[in-house]
């Protein structure tokens, strides 16, 4: 029941980031849509798109087992992803978050640029920020092209699915002309845009953390209940044989002392 | 009408109250935010908010973030965020040293920069931990 009250934690703890999250997105949108000077050293670092030559994946496992298919199955679908960009000719680079998934890259012989291990049961935001500083620095000096996270996100606590989704270059929500707020911005528009872009980064990240603390602490809560479960059943169908072999050795001893106490009679 | 304000980091949401009067630590200056303000976005810097609903003030320091007003709400999204009865002022007043010893001992730049702006979050966390031990308000002086 540890686990169970582990799982709810996590649960909660992915709900309170959401506010944040979606206002920040919001924000992000209308400021995309300010009318701004389309000379390409106005576009922010982290919003420039380019040819893709060189990719990297951040991918979220747990630190320990006991979580059923969960790791394999991130694994898998990074492995896919993988190969995938490989065929189209694409480099790619690993940041592994989580020793399962650490372990599984490093065997199949990828290029792991970065380990982190150790975030815990609730991370907080500086826990992560040094993940995303790394990619922010990695795209914005241009040796990546493109910036991807792997992890499971949490569905429900039967369900988890590992996703792959892209990270950098940041894209905007497309914001229609109705919607914009026309906010007073201050000190501008591009400063603000600047300040908000690598928070955003970290947001992203510190969400998928989230997600997958939350989709482990799930799966590990199920995994064990189904362990408890199938404990029972196996002490039960134990505890039957070994009452009937019991038995059955009773009643052979007891046609032995009767059978042999007919013969004296006779 | 009241000014909705709702305070929230990445981690949880601290506060989240009717209010009437809002004061922020803008980039460019001190903001004060009354209700039916009109929408504005504007960067945060380190620094105390002051939050007055009726009699009663609630001062919450922040590390910087942002503050975003539209209609009767405003959003502040802070980098961290702390109501005062939550900051333990001998700490605080150990963090504030750390730091200005961090300046003593900055060796770039970018060290100076970061040391500098670890003393101002210090020093805002410190200033609304005392907040609370000061006597609530002053009684009108009497006869």
């Amino acid at each position: 029941m540890i686990a169970a009250s582990k799982m709810r934690r996590a649960q909660e703890m992915a709900l309170q980031s959401r506010p944040y999250a979606e206002d920040m997105r919001n924000l992000l949108a209308d400021l995309a849509a300010q009318p701004a000077p389309d000379d390409e050293e106005y576009i922010h670092p982290l919003l420039r798109r380019r040819e893709i030559k060189r990719a990297e994946i951040v991918v979220i496992t747990p630190d320990r087992g006991l979580t059923g298919g969960l790791h394999s199955r991130i694994n898998r679908a990074v492995g896919e992803f993988i190969l995938e960009r490989q065929k189209e000719g694409v480099e790619t680079s690993i940041i592994a978050v989580g020793r399962k998934g650490r372990d599984f890259l490093v065997r199949t012989g990828q290029e792991v640029r970065a380990v982190f291990s150790d975030l815990g049961d609730r991370p907080e935001l500086e826990d992560v920020r040094p993940i995303a500083t790394l990619v922010n620095d990695e795209y914005g000096e241009e040796r990546v092209d493109a910036v991807y996270l792997a992890y499971a996100d949490f569905v429900s606590t039967v369900t988890q699915r590992p996703v792959v989704q892209p990270l950098l270059p940041v894209v905007p929500a497309e914001l229609e002309y109705k919607d914009m707020v026309g906010y007073i911005y201050e000190p501008d528009p591009l400063t603000v845009m600047a300040a908000l872009l690598p928070r955003f980064v970290d947001m992203q990240v510190y969400h998928a953390v989230l997600e997958s603390v939350a989709s482990e602490q799930s799966a590990r809560m199920v995994a064990m209940r189904n362990a408890t479960d199938n404990a029972n059943d196996m002490v039960a169908d134990l505890t039957l044989a070994m009452n009937k072999a019991r038995q059955e050795s009773i009643t052979s001893e007891l046609l032995d002392i009767v059978g042999g106490a007919a013969a004296v009679e006779a | 009408m009241p000014l909705t304000l709702q305070i929230v980091t990445a981690e949880r949401i601290v506060y989240s109250e009717e209010v009437d009067v809002l004061v922020a630590p803008g980039v460019v200056g001190e903001l004060g935010i009354l209700p039916s303000h009109a929408p504005l976005l504007t960067i945060m810097q380190p620094g105390e908010i002051r939050v007055d609903k009726g009699e009663e003030q609630t001062y919450i320091a922040v590390s910087g973030g942002f503050l975003e007003v539209i209609g009767n709400k405003a959003t502040i999204l802070a980098d961290t965020a702390e109501r005062a009865e939550e900051i333990d002022e001998a700490r605080a007043e150990e963090a504030v040293k750390r730091a200005e010893e961090r300046i003593e001992s900055a060796t770039s730049a970018q060290d100076l920069e970061r040391a500098l702006a670890s003393v101002r979050r210090s020093q805002a966390r410190l200033k609304v931990a005392r907040r609370r031990n000061r006597a609530p308000r002053a009684e009108m002086p009497t006869g």
